[in-house]
């Protein structure tokens, strides 16, 4: 299906702005980074993880551990399809005692999530889970919700969202897609 | 997502699917060093064993891969089962068929038996080794074990040592090599060797000590000591002398030059207790590879009906 830009909803300062916000939001909850550690959910959601590590050393001075999750073994939905490319999972510290920051681009029906709270219990047991987002678009099919977020950008369901990361991308923007063909469906 | 519903021969695989199920085979890997090796993935899913020839280490394998799937895996073994009562693998089939099983791994003495099975039921099929003819997921787990410690596949020169003729081990390895971009050379006596090897697809040598330097892989098949018409050498003791590994043939080998053998292993025959031993030999890094790989396959086979778009 093609997709076009509908609008751009965040540039690349309105990004870094929202990751400072985050990663204060984060210290003032948790009291400071020493129990946390942040993980990124493939792919984007690594690369947001290390961005918001970063701005907690920049503020607090100590960088929590940062892991990465792929949540493809855990999806409610492997009988139906298949992720077409499975990634390795990378946890390099001890889960248990952590106070983990779960990390995605976007937040949509609650299932990434979900299968991300799964995975990351088969590790051990966390002292809490937090969830951050860049965004959130709503349409939760879960009762699940964001503690961190960059900006809540109310969409209909036939709308994507998509974040774009320099490093995932080659730019930094997050824009509302619309299908081209449209009306026929 | 393969090219296949089943896999029985290793040439159902395409090298790209080939390369799929080595690289998903990584990310299993990882879980099957985790504490809690265990995924949700294919909860619900019932897959059956049927082991119509003796096999512990294999069918142990394929059943720990299914259960850390949280597959429900049923072992049947030819002692157990109503082949022995007389029924025909057709009917067999049927029976499993009816109990709506969603994957059937199977290990028979006759070659093509698992073609057979594949054909009469809707289940996927993954042949567990079917007589002398192939053994695909043990040519999948060798790949695996030698991109991992050697770092990849391609150009590489992997000898193949022993009973040629009889081993469904080095009929799948050898298109499973030349797949992916590796030179199988096979190593053996004339009597060990089928009576056109021109037709295996592999460079043929009779001597283990010429070809010794060119190899990065010395891969020892097992000598089947329980085969009934006997061994058509003059003795094991000469046999390891010729085509055995031990530390004066290693020392003559490139330094990198790793050592398997499929197991499970005659000591003192096709490889030398000391050999056997040493970091050269990979053997159980193979059986630990065969998890993550028999892993891999069952998701592929069983997960995804149709492509849809990702959301």
């Amino acid at each position: 299906m093609e997709y076009r830009t509908k609008a751009t909803v965040m540039d690349s300062p309105a990004i870094e702005r929202a990751v400072t916000r985050i990663a204060h939001e984060i210290l003032e909850a948790n009291e400071g980074a020493s129990d946390i550690a942040i993980v990124g959910i493939l792919t984007r959601g690594v690369c947001l993880a290390s961005l918001l590590a970063e701005r907690i050393r920049e503020i607090e001075g100590v960088e929590p551990p940062v892991g990465s999750l792929d949540i493809s073994f855990y999806r409610d939905d492997t009988a139906i399809r298949l992720n077409p490319e499975v990634h390795r999972t990378d946890i390099p510290f001890d889960v248990e005692g952590h106070d983990i920051v779960l990390v995605d681009d976007v937040l949509y029906t609650g299932r990434t999530i979900r299968s991300a709270m799964d995975a990351i219990m088969d590790y051990g047991r966390p002292r809490s889970i937090q969830l951050a987002v860049l965004v959130d678009r709503g349409h939760r099919e879960l009762p699940i919700r964001a503690d961190y977020v960059g900006k809540n950008v109310p969409t209909a369901s036939r709308e994507r969202v998509k974040v774009f990361l320099e490093e995932n991308d080659g730019r930094t923007s997050v824009e509302i897609l619309e299908s081209v063909v449209g009306e026929g469906e | 997502m393969l090219s296949t519903p089943n896999i029985i021969d290793i040439q159902d695989l395409t090298e790209s699917d080939i390369i799929t199920i080595l690289d998903t085979a990584e990310s299993f890997k990882e879980v099957n060093e985790r504490r809690i090796k265990k995924l949700p993935t294919l909860r619900g899913r019932t897959i059956i064993n049927l082991f119509l020839e003796p096999s512990t280490r294999t069918r142990t394998s394929f059943e720990i891969a299914a259960k850390r799937l949280s597959a429900d895996a049923v072992n049947m073994t030819g002692s157990a089962s109503a082949t022995v009562k007389g029924e025909s693998l057709r009917d067999t089939a049927q029976t499993l068929s009816a109990m709506a099983c969603d994957l059937i791994v199977v290990r028979h003495k006759y070659a093509g038996a698992p073609r057979v099975l594949a054909e009469c039921m809707d289940a996927h099929v993954i042949n567990g080794g079917d007589g002398r003819h192939q053994h695909p997921t043990q040519a999948l787990l060798d790949l695996f074990t030698i991109r991992q410690e050697l770092g990849h596949l391609e150009g590489l020169t992997v000898g193949i040592v022993g009973d040629i003729a009889n081993s469904r081990v080095a009929g799948s390895l050898i298109p499973a090599l030349r797949a992916v971009g590796a030179r199988p050379i096979v190593i053996a006596p004339p009597t060990l060797l089928p009576a056109r090897p021109d037709v295996l697809g592999a460079e043929v040598s009779y001597s283990l000590d010429d070809v010794l330097p060119d190899l990065d892989v010395a891969y020892m098949l097992r000598i089947q000591m329980e085969r009934s018409e006997g061994m058509p050498f003059p003795s094991l003791r000469e046999y390891a002398r010729f085509y055995g590994m031990n530390a004066a043939r290693l020392a003559k080998a490139r330094p990198e030059m790793k050592v398997m053998h499929p197991g499970p292993m005659n000591r003192g025959v096709e490889v030398s207790s000391d050999v056997a031993d040493s970091p050269r030999a990979i053997v159980l890094d193979q059986v630990n590879s065969g998890v993550a790989v028999r892993m891999a396959t069952m998701y592929l086979l069983l997960g995804g009906g149709d492509s849809g778009t990702a959301s």
